[in-house]
């Protein structure tokens, strides 16, 4: 089985590409990877418990860390204590940790 | 350090248009200051992000003058991130696409970048502990 960092970039108010990453993240979880999935920018927005934090919400539940980019909370007011179940807020450095430890990186 | 690792980035936009090129300056950033060598493949648009010739303005709707708009220019963040490089005794190897740059006359960069080709992301992503491409949208 392998490692995999999913860094999702973009806002599902947006776009709905990101359901899609979403279902490979937990496609990958079911095959028995070990998943993180880091949101940046405004992939944080789903983070602030909202109608598409139930997605997010079920990742975790299936396994997979999911992570939510300090920075880019604090640029749009997203209280980092106030996420949604199962997201935590972590700093940038956690993807150069999971680079440097070899994961399979995708940025979408 | 003997076991440095190296990171490979591909970076695609042009600055000054998403944040992706935001995110990606302060993962080198992180990069560089956690103590590992960086390479850096920049192209289409993303060779414009160390363009010598970007030059901060005054800001007339907002009544501001240079001083205090006090505009930000990417190419100062990549200088700044070679001298950070520097200081710690990290290497940063910022290849700019050739075709890209002949592409868009942006010929002239901050010190530090230096001229390739994509056979250059072959020899990175080959060498290197892990390559993260940063796509554009």
């Amino acid at each position: 089985m392998s490692k995999y960092l999913l860094i999702e970039s973009r806002d599902p108010f947006e776009t709905n590409d990101v359901a899609y990453f979403f279902d490979l993240a937990s496609s990958l979880a079911k095959e028995g990877n070990t998943v993180t999935l880091f949101l940046v920018q405004n992939g944080v927005l789903p983070a602030r418990p909202s109608t598409r934090s139930k997605a997010l919400s079920a990742l975790s539940t299936a396994g997979i860390q999911v992570l939510a980019d300090e920075f880019s909370l604090r640029e749009r007011g997203i209280p980092a204590n106030r996420l949604a179940t199962g997201v935590k807020a972590a700093p940038l450095d956690v993807v150069i940790d999971q680079l440097a430890e070899g994961r399979k990186a995708l940025w979408h | 350090m003997a076991d440095r690792k190296t990171l490979t980035f591909a970076l695609m936009d042009p600055p000054y248009e998403n944040a992706r090129t935001t995110t990606a300056l302060r993962l080198i950033d992180i990069a560089v200051r956690r103590g590992f060598d960086v390479n850096v493949f920049a192209y289409e648009g993303a060779v414009n992000v160390p363009f010598a010739k970007q030059a901060p303005h005054a800001n007339a709707v907002h009544g501001r003058d240079v001083g205090e708009e006090d505009h930000p220019n990417p190419k100062d963040w990549v200088a700044a991130l070679f001298k950070e490089a520097e200081k710690r005794g990290s290497k940063i190897d910022w290849v700019q696409c050739g075709l890209c740059v002949d592409e868009r006359g942006a010929t002239e960069w901050v010190p530090g970048p230096r001229r390739g080709s994509p056979a250059d992301l072959v020899k990175f992503a080959e060498s290197s502990d892990n390559t993260l491409v940063i796509p554009t949208k």
